[in-house]
């Protein structure tokens, strides 16, 4: 069967081109979509920004402050004054835990926040340049590497000294070398893309492939990374503070808390474990948040 | 098609150094292009096929100095490229640019689709301001889309809608070459034809030169006036695209042209395929003389001695080939 050539006419044409009617979305709101569905990493969030509330808030509610002592108090278990009892020298420990929290914080944020800045300019540099000077830094952060996270912290705070201002450079340096590797390994496998060689022959010049192209695209992967420092700076703190290498009295850490509160388990046992499970919320948090912006920034990771 | 050349290149050379070993330093060499010369006409469009591997993407990004040639010179204009100062440089960026393969790859997912199209007015310093939006507004409705498209991410479009984002970027600086390599071959079929005619339009209305480079030999065929066939870094054969389809002369391209399906079963069971024994020699160690002897059926003794230069058949069929 065949139909004559006059029975048909053209269709004539509405639309010039296609329209796409979905609103437009980027790639941060994709990600903060996809975030939000993550129960455990919302949960984690939710913890965490209580967490901030109670070191940063919590003190203005508290009768106490973290140094002056009650010797009448000393030891006093949780009660409706002391909720979280008091230590041996009678001082509050619901209120040095705040403290504690705020340095325990400020240490995850303010140590991350030196090594991001070391290790883009230095993971940068290596990758885009490429070549010997790449495989120079290369060779260097092998060597860094090759000494044991531990070991090279803790020679580096008996030479420096304790305090929470070395503290800060002995986890910001120690932490730049894993992020100077990743914005590399991101950096080497973008700078040949077709994208990059486009700006090229755009004329583009090397800053502008740098900050405009490269960096952008490697965002995702330095967040990510990031938020899985955090707790390891803030945990590392802990340790520090625990064997006598970290922050001095009288500031407080919570790291400080559990090793004061070590002394006194078989009788006083709430000194150790309000401390220790603050650190151990904090750490599951910060881990649950990581976990779901990797999921969120890069949806090939997810089941 | 006017008859002024508006690209030269002779002899253009690319080799990679692969440095091996760590006491003994061997310096070994990807030969990815080894000497190719042809001449672009304003106005023409050249096609440049072979299989994978064979340096047809090098010798592109070699003629747009994305690699410095290792020999060799490229003549935009009467002017030696790889001689040029950088500031010289920018303004032959202006008139030669590039389409790329891979619509994915070839645009940056954190940018908006006109500041991708606008980096290009940006650079140069075109235009700013509302004059800049106007433009990117412009070049997205030649090539097909429209201006609502420019706030938008690039993942939010198709493969096809992605080359022609690509295409308005190349298109933004107004050039007068453009190396197109192989824009259409990650592209379903129904999408390639619909480039491949947007950019016949845009060759007659803004009078573009192309450089094609593909592996699919029926579409450029469609595309190309004339066509190179390279083989291993280096050209084979150039002619006329009908006179190639009519008459190959060098083994290597009858063997190709045997390898394009005919759509007719009958036809296409009864004819003989010339098929070509192994696989292309490594690149790092290419055989003596003519680099396609190897897996030649036509072999003989002269051709493990000396390298055929390309020579005139007549009416400019160049080939380069012992036998012919």
């Amino acid at each position: 069967m065949s139909l004559p050539l006059d029975s048909f006419t053209p269709l004539q044409r509405t639309q010039k081109t296609d329209a796409i009617n979905r609103p437009s979305t980027t790639l941060w709101q994709d990600a903060r979509r996809r975030f939000k569905k993550n129960p455990l990493a919302m949960g984690g969030l939710i913890v965490l920004i209580l967490i901030c509330l109670f070191g940063f808030v919590g003190p203005f509610f508290s009768h106490f402050n973290y140094y002056s002592n009650d010797l009448s108090h000393t030891l006093n278990p949780p009660s409706w004054v002391h909720p979280f009892g008091t230590d041996e020298l009678g001082r509050d420990i619901l209120t040095r835990a705040m403290y504690g929290t705020q340095i325990s914080l400020a240490i995850g944020f303010g140590s991350v926040l030196i090594n991001l800045t070391i290790g883009i300019i230095y993971g940068g540099i290596s990758g885009y340049v490429g070549g010997r000077i790449d495989n120079l830094m290369q060779r260097f952060i092998d060597i860094i590497f090759s000494v044991p996270d531990m070991l090279y912290v803790i020679l580096l705070m008996v030479l420096l000294g304790s305090g929470l201002r070395n503290i800060f450079i002995v986890l910001g340096i120690e932490y730049w070398v894993t992020m100077a590797r990743i914005v590399r390994g991101q950096i080497l496998t973008m700078r040949e893309q077709e994208f990059v060689l486009a700006a090229r022959t755009l004329g583009a010049s090397t800053p502008r492939i740098l900050f405009k192209h490269l960096l952008p695209n490697t965002v995702g992967q330095i967040i990510v990374v990031s938020a899985l420092q955090i707790p390891a700076a803030i945990f590392m703190e802990a340790f520090l503070s625990f064997i006598g290498l970290g922050v001095q009295p009288p500031l407080v850490s919570l790291g400080y808390m559990a090793a004061e509160g070590r002394g006194n388990i078989p009788g006083y046992a709430f000194a150790l474990i309000f401390p220790a499970a603050l650190i151990a919320i904090l750490m599951l948090a910060f881990n649950f948040i990581g976990d779901g912006l990797r999921d969120a920034f890069d949806p090939k990771m997810r089941k | 098609m006017s008859n002024e050349v508006i690209l030269e290149v002779n002899n253009l050379v690319k080799h990679f150094p692969i440095n091996e070993g760590f006491l003994s330093r061997e310096n070994k060499k990807v030969h990815a292009v080894n000497g190719i010369s042809f001449k672009l006409h304003q106005g023409e469009t050249l096609g440049l096929v072979g299989e994978s591997g064979c340096g047809k993407s090098t010798a592109g990004r070699t003629i747009i100095r994305l690699y410095e040639a290792t020999s060799g010179e490229a003549k935009f204009m009467g002017r030696n490229i790889y001689d040029l100062s950088k500031k010289e440089m920018m303004t032959v960026r202006r008139d030669m640019q590039m389409i790329f393969q891979d619509p994915y790859a070839s645009l940056n997912p954190r940018m908006t689709v006109g500041d991708i199209i606008g980096e290009a007015l940006d650079i140069h310093h075109l235009a700013s301001g509302q004059k800049r939006t106007n433009r990117i507004y412009e070049l997205l409705e030649t090539v097909g889309l429209n201006s609502e498209h420019a706030n938008r991410f690039p993942h939010e479009f198709s493969g096809g809608q992605r080359q022609r984002i690509g295409i308005a970027r190349a298109l933004a600086v107004n050039p007068k070459l453009i190396i197109c390599d192989e824009p259409i071959s990650a592209l379903d079929v129904s999408i390639q034809a619909q480039i491949v005619n947007m950019l016949e339009e845009l060759q007659e209305q803004l009078g573009l030169t192309y450089l094609f480079i593909a592996h699919d030999l029926s579409m450029v065929k469609h595309i190309s006036h004339r066509i190179a066939v390279m083989y291993l870094g280096r050209i084979v054969e150039i002619t006329t695209s009908q006179d190639l389809y009519d008459h190959p002369m060098h083994p290597y391209t009858q063997a190709l042209l045997s390898a394009i399906p005919i759509p007719d079963p009958d036809v296409e069971l009864k004819r003989s395929r010339i098929v070509l024994e192994g696989g292309v020699p490594s690149p790092i160690d290419p055989p003596s003389g003519c680099y396609f002897r190897t897996r030649c059926p036509k072999a003989q003794q002269q051709c493990a001695q000396t390298t055929p230069e390309l020579k005139d058949c007549g009416n400019g069929h160049l080939v380069a080939c012992h036998l012919v």
